[in-house]
């Protein structure tokens, strides 16, 4: 499996960590809604087919990515920063290559 | 019940040139209804069927398996079977589940070549031996065998190990369960298939669950690919599918994530090893089958997947786990390896209950360990479903402990699931 970094473009699996389904939303660290908060923890849409995820290249740039993988066959659609600024990073790195 | 095989019926049909076998489970079709619908036809459906069946007289019941049956988990693990867990929960279930493994041929009139050969987990750090007496000390307590074992115990149990203080992780000593072992796989879903289909029950191959019947919430009946099954009582024992055909009943999230388990066997070998071998400085485990082959495991390949093969890094991994402990094996050819899909659950322990909606029964959560749950899980559930009510042995396997804090956390990990 390859995943290519914003930055570093592809790699092997082995350089990044998973950290796991990026579709859950953290509650407000101040909130007492403990329903939502058992909701983060716990409760996983573990799909068969496209997952949104989380990745790390830790083997790498260490930045933290939004992998859009299919869990029938492991191929990835999209990668993008995790905090969502997938466009501007893809457009830097082209700039670099140039 | 009359034993069907038997030394005089071996003697009886070699007589007459094999050719009055009875085929072990008949191909029937689908009927309309049925008091309970099992759905997925492995080790842990089919052990269902076969306790309903035989425990509770239940026996108008349909398996219902997508593809053949045997032909996911049951088919794919490494084979161990132990109960040497910390939490009192876990000790209770397994334990009961080996007390039947015990038994298990003899009962089904079928060689499950179960074979207590022992299973030894190795420390390598004082820590690690002081964390195993605790656990062996937890273990005697509730009645199970366990012992702690020094390093040239060990030596002379395993030639082959390597416990030399030049080991990349040395062997500082091990905890032993003497009445773990190994089963053969398959005879385990063809044994409980074979003893629920002589007491009636219906098992239907090519058989894919599309959706359920409902009645407001209550679940009715499923349809399949072979048309619409109506039943008072729907159980659901699907493992790594469990996320999958819970949606198909409106149940959106599950604290479950599907991950896969890749397993690995070499080419056969003289005797090596007679036991059940597990490295404590990683995730590996080994054991040799009766054919000679070494057949062995790691962790899972760490990201959600229905794929039921896996990918490079856990490969080289394991591989370079067992040359740790064994640096001997390093010519050694690997002659096949899979992956299985598991449900991996949030706390690394099952789940065995009453719904989550009316008429429904929920069987999953097993992680990597459900093989050696087979016969337990099966008693268990089957009972549920009889009864409408958890037996003391699964009572604390319910869906709904997550939210209400009563995790039973075997590893200590937290809620993360590639971890368990």
């Amino acid at each position: 499996m390859l995943i290519t970094c914003p930055y570093c473009g592809p790699r092997d699996v082995i350089e990044f960590t998973y950290q796991g389904d990026g579709n859950r939303e953290r509650p407000d660290p101040a909130s007492q809604n403990f329903e939502a908060w058992n909701a983060y923890v716990y409760d996983r849409l573990n799909p068969a087919g496209d997952h949104n995820e989380i990745w790390q290249h830790s083997g790498g740039c260490r930045a933290h990515l939004r992998v859009v993988r299919n869990t029938l066959t492991h191929e990835i659609s999209s990668v993008g920063f995790a905090r969502g600024d997938h466009a501007s990073a893809a457009r830097r790195n082209a700039e670099d290559k140039a | 019940m009359m034993a069907e095989y038997s030394a005089f019926s071996l003697l009886a049909n070699a007589l007459k040139g094999n050719k009055d076998w009875k085929p072990a489970w008949r191909k029937p079709d689908p009927k309309a209804s049925y008091d309970v619908i099992i759905i997925g036809g492995g080790g842990h459906g089919l052990a269902t069927a076969y306790y309903l069946a035989k425990e509770h007289g239940i026996t108008n019941v349909a398996v219902l398996e997508k593809g053949w049956l045997g032909s996911g988990n049951v088919g794919r693990n490494t084979t161990a079977v132990r109960s040497n867990y910390l939490l009192p929960a876990n000790t209770r279930f397994y334990e009961h589940s080996m007390k039947l493994w015990e038994g298990l041929s003899h009962e089904l009139n079928y060689n499950v070549m179960f074979s207590q050969r022992g299973c030894l987990n190795l420390a390598h750090t004082p820590a690690q031996f002081d964390d195993y007496a605790r656990r062996g000390n937890a273990m005697r307590h509730l009645g199970v065998d366990a012992e702690l074992m020094t390093p040239a115990e060990i030596k002379r149990l395993i030639p082959a190990l390597d416990i030399s203080s030049e080991a990349r992780f040395p062997v500082v000593g091990g905890l032993m369960q003497r009445r773990a072992g190994t089963a053969r796989h398959d005879a385990v879903a063809w044994g409980y298939a074979r003893g629920a289909d002589r007491r009636g029950v219906d098992i239907i191959e090519n058989c894919e669950v599309t959706g359920f019947l409902r009645d407001g919430d209550r679940v009715t009946g499923v349809t399949t690919s072979r048309g619409d099954i109506r039943a008072r009582k729907v159980a659901v024992a699907v493992a790594g599918s469990t996320g999958r055909v819970m949606q198909l009943a409106g149940v959106e999230t599950m604290p479950i994530e599907s991950h896969v388990l890749q397993a690995f066997v070499t080419e056969s070998l003289k005797p090596f090893i007679d036991t059940v071998v597990t490295f404590g400085m990683g995730h590996f485990y080994m054991s040799q089958s009766d054919k000679g082959g070494l057949v062995y495991g790691g962790d899972i390949d760490g990201y959600n997947s229905y794929a039921q093969r896996g990918n490079l890094p856990i490969v080289d991994e394991v591989m370079s786990e067992m040359l740790a402990l064994f640096p001997g094996l390093a010519r050694v050819r690997m002659l096949r390896s899979w992956g299985g899909v598991c449900d991996m659950s949030m706390d690394g322990s099952p789940i065995i209950t009453t719904g989550p909606l009316p008429g429904m029964y929920l069987n999953c959560g097993w992680c990597y360990g459900g093989f050696k749950a087979t016969p337990a899980s099966g008693w268990t559930f089957a009972w549920t479903i009889a009864k409408d009510e958890p037996h003391d042995f699964n009572a604390p396997f319910t869906l709904d402990r997550f939210h209400r804090g009563l995790v039973i956390d075997d590893k200590g990990q937290g809620a993360n699931p590639r971890l368990h």
